[in-house]
């Protein structure tokens, strides 16, 4: 019999520890080779180890949430062969779907809390209720009899005015606990209210890890670091949208469907190229701005196993067919969880559109180190004063936070209604100047 | 004299009222205890002390017997052991003087002021005593019977002369010759034990067919055969008529209609104690009775507001320490705190040879509401430290539910067992499981030791057995 050490192997390029986010097997499990036996997150991804070997679980290190330092044994598995302990190397498996956490508006995190992939169950404290067993343990306390617990539990509850038949016990045999008590008396101040409405004093205690923990320690690092300034603009859609009704009336085969993001994509370019100072990492600790050649956009965009911002690499050199084609691959990789980790890193501007959900007003965080986000509102017939009359047009609201550290307002306003002028009058995205 | 004028009354200084009135004097509450003869009651004066006092000379004395007569098994060897019976109640007269003394300093430490005299209520808030030097009133916003119980009296046999009640028999300086004792219960029981260990010819008398009736004969067993080996005669299912016309002997009538001569130097009437319900004025009150008793709810109140009852007055099981247990929850009551009666059991010693105890229920009581259970069963004579004080009678027997293992009752036969009783009370009242004694290490080499295995034994593997 021999017995191997699982250490948690080298996850990625300059990462010294991990946070272990799951467990696939408990203490005492049979594994295959291969078996995926915990989950690790990195800055960047989440991390799947498998088992290089076949046998039992025998040991375990580590909670949920707890961070592993690269090499650190993790598990011990009871094999087979012969041999003694015997340390494993693994191949990390590099999953896809992992979410760069981005900072993107508000919504997705705050409004749509679907729990990321990673995050383990929620944890109930506040519950209490008979817990049963086999025999022995016992079943609760059947109608009638007389609640079990010992003289101390019942002298406080006598002095606390609770009759003990109304508390449930969880201890063996239904035995009233001081626990049970204390849970009993947290809900009962405050009792029924005369409507028959209850209150609900519970308490439920949800461990942040994994991408939550990456997300809340960006958008704090983002909104502690950075002082937001958010310019709110509406660009009439009406002529973008004739425009791309008809090309996408007249597609030639191969050709992706357009969306509004290709056009915004485009000109944003446009208007970097007149201000690159917009498409830029802020490096505050050393006080050094970064302005890219390459137009990196981040794209945040909600898939069903959470947030997801894939990048659209080298914008600049791609037209707008180009870009639609990305972000429908980059999506669609998102969505199936095919994504690579390199397509979710490196961007140098970021927009956040969540369509028909994007509201009137958005107020972006930027996604630090960069200095501006691009906010896409919903777009919605309106009714428009053209000089003489209302006419109906399609507006669209743009949500745009920059980084007052290094972008003034001036400059700021300049860049958005720079994109303004060129959505309004889409041709103008296109003449090259 | 005076008025007093005070928070809480307290009637009788027995177990019941000393306690109440000391932990209501501990709170604070301006108390005043009612005594008519010596403080501690029947417990201490006549009862539970100078019995156990008596018990354990004649325990001395039969062992000093056995060795003279060369029936010592560790071959220790005397000879004419004697009992000057004059000075063992001297003894015992000490020992209860003491507590006495005792529980007198303690109502003091506690502020308590005592009165005494014989107290008898005017009205629901009044109560005169009659004092050596007048009569005291004494108005009170709260009042505790505490009057405690009497032994029962036969009219065939009236207490007098030869016919003597316990107390009678625990200041006798004489070792009777031939003592007939009239019920088998524990009182006489124990004392029979203890006479017939003294030298006494003991001839026990009782009207019912078995000895013990509150024990099963599982319990009873080994105290019959002790009773046998002691050469005492039980006569059961036989009822007494009285003494013969020359006061020589007690006349009986056997279950089978034979008339019977028992010739006998005293007769101890032991069939039973009355609650004390008259002599206090309770014809001034309006109190419900519950047959002989005072009628009480669960938080020791009579049913006039701010009368309360504790102890023998108000019912079975006529004990010290359930007495004390209500005096106590009486006076936290009183100062305002919430309580009510609450136990899970209240142990039962016998004092005979071998002692038995039993807390909670016995497995008949158990079934009886058609529950199924779990009973272990260890003999001490698979128990060592039995062995090393030749004791290896009886037995600890524990009775638990069958589906969680909750122990409803533990009972136990044996020389010394009533110590176990702690252990036994204990995981009663915390709502033990056969699994929580099994896994509680019990201290080798201990007559407890049987206490895990019965409970291991119940659980379907006991290790010494």
């Amino acid at each position: 019999m021999g017995e191997k050490i699982i250490k948690l192997p080298d996850v990625g390029e300059g990462v010294a520890q991990a946070e272990l986010v799951e467990w696939h097997v408990n203490i005492g499990d049979l594994v295959r080779e291969d078996t995926m036996l915990a989950a690790v997150m990195t800055d960047k991804a989440t991390v799947e180890i498998p088992s290089p070997v076949e046998g039992e679980v025998t040991w375990r290190n580590g909670d949920i949430g707890d961070m592993i330092a690269v090499g650190a044994a993790i598990l011990k598995i009871k094999t087979a062969s012969d041999g003694g302990e015997e340390e494993v190397g693994i191949e990390p498996t590099v999953p896809a779907s992992q979410p760069e956490p981005l900072s993107v508006g508000p919504e997705p995190i705050a409004e749509k809390p679907k729990p990321a992939p990673e995050i383990t169950p929620p944890k109930q404290i506040a519950t209490v209720g008979p817990k049963s067993g086999g025999v022995g343990q016992g079943a609760p306390r059947a109608e009638g009899e007389k609640p079990l617990a010992p003289p101390a539990v019942r002298l406080r509850a006598k002095e606390a005015g609770i009759d003990l038949r109304q508390v449930p016990g969880t201890g063996p045999a239904g035995r009233i606990t001081h626990e049970d008590l204390d849970m009993f008396l947290s809900r009962e101040t405050g009792s029924a209210v005369a409507t028959g409405l209850q209150l609900n004093k519970s308490v439920q205690e949800v461990k942040i890890v994994g991408l939550r923990r990456r997300i809340a320690e960006k958008m704090a690092l983002a909104k502690s670091r950075i002082p937001h300034i958010t310019y709110v603009e509406e660009v009439d859609m009406t002529a973008l949208e004739e425009l791309r009704a008809r090309l996408n009336g007249n597609l030639k085969p191969g050709k992706p469907k357009l969306t509004i993001l290709p056009f915004l994509m485009r000109a944003m370019v446009k208007a970097i190229a007149e201000q690159p100072g917009i498409n830029a990492h802020f490096d505050d600790e050393a006080g050094v701005i970064h302005q890219f050649g390459g137009v990196h956009i981040g794209v945040a965009a909600q898939t069903p196993s959470g947030l997801v911002v894939p990048v659209i690499k080298h914008a600049e050199a791609r037209d707008i067919f180009d870009c639609a084609r990305e972000v429908a691959r980059l999506s669609e990789a998102a969505k199936n969880g095919t994504v690579l980790r390199e397509e979710l890193t490196g961007s140098t501007i970021t927009i956040s559109s969540l369509g028909a959900m994007g509201g009137i007003v958005s107020t972006p965080v930027i996604n630090y180190p960069e200095v501006a986000i691009i906010g896409v509102n919903k777009l919605a017939i309106r009714p428009h004063w053209d000089g003489t009359q209302f006419v109906p047009r399609k507006m669209m609201n743009l949500s745009s936070s920059f980084d007052h550290r290094v972008i003034d307002g001036w400059d700021a306003a300049t860049f958005v209604q720079r994109l303004k002028a060129l959505l309004e009058t889409p041709a103008l995205i296109f003449v090259e100047e | 004299m005076k008025e007093i004028a005070c928070k809480l009354l307290v009637i009788g200084t027995g177990p019941g009222g000393y306690v109440c009135a000391i932990r209501a004097g501990q709170l604070g509450l301006d108390t005043v205890i009612v005594e008519m003869a010596k403080p501690g009651g029947t417990c201490l004066n006549i009862g539970c002390i100078p019995s156990k006092a008596l018990i354990h000379a004649a325990d001395d004395f039969y062992g000093a017997v056995a060795m003279a007569a060369g029936k010592n098994a560790m071959g220790i060897r005397a000879e004419n052991p004697a009992i000057d019976l004059a000075k063992t109640m001297a003894w015992k007269d000490g020992i209860t003087g003491r507590l006495t003394m005792g529980v007198s300093g303690l109502l003091k430490k506690a502020g308590v002021k005592i009165v005494v005299g014989r107290a008898k209520f005017r009205d629901g808030k009044t109560v005169a005593v009659e004092t050596e030097t007048g009569q005291q009133v004494i108005r009170a916003e709260n009042i505790v019977i505490a009057t405690g119980s009497a032994p029962v009296e036969l009219p065939a046999l009236p207490f007098g002369g030869k016919v003597i009640s316990s107390t009678g028999a625990l200041s006798l300086t004489e070792v009777p010759g031939r003592l007939a004792i009239v019920g088998a219960g524990y009182i006489g029981l124990e004392l029979g034990i203890a006479f017939a260990k003294l030298g006494s010819k003991v001839t026990i008398v009782e009207a019912l067919d078995r000895i013990l009736p509150l024990y099963d004969t599982q319990l009873t067993q080994p105290v019959a055969k002790r009773l046998s080996a002691l050469g005492a005669e039980v006569l059961l299912g036989t009822k007494v008529r009285g003494m013969s016309a020359t006061g020589e002997a007690l006349l009986a009538e056997t279950g089978d209609g034979e008339e019977k001569r028992i010739a006998a130097d005293r007769v101890l009437v032991t069939v039973g104690r009355r609650p004390v319900t008259e002599g206090w004025g309770r014809e001034e009150l309006e109190l419900d009775m519950d047959g002989r008793f005072l009628r009480i709810d669960e938080q020791c109140r009579t049913s006039m507001r701010g009368i309360y009852a504790i102890g023998d007055v108000t019912g079975e099981p006529m004990l010290a320490h359930r007495a004390m247990a209500q005096g106590e929850m009486v006076a936290e009551i009183v100062s305002g705190k919430r309580r009510n009666w609450d136990k899970r059991a209240i142990p039962a010693i016998c004092f005979t040879d071998p002692e038995i105890v039993s807390v909670g229920l016995s497995p008949d009581e158990a079934r009886a509401g058609g529950r199924e259970v779990k009973v272990g069963h260890f003999p001490f004579t698979a128990n060592g430290r039995a062995m090393t004080l030749s004791s290896e009678e009886g037995f600890v027997r524990v009775v638990a539910r069958a589906d969680n293992h909750l122990v409803l009752g533990i009972q136990a036969v044996g020389t010394g067992v009533s110590e176990l009783s702690a252990a036994f009370s204990l995981a009663v009242e915390m709502g033990a499981r056969l699994e929580d004694i099994a896994a509680t290490i019990h201290a080798h080499p201990t007559q407890s030791e049987a206490f895990a295995e019965a409970s291991m034994r119940a659980l379907g593997h006991a290790l010494h057995v």
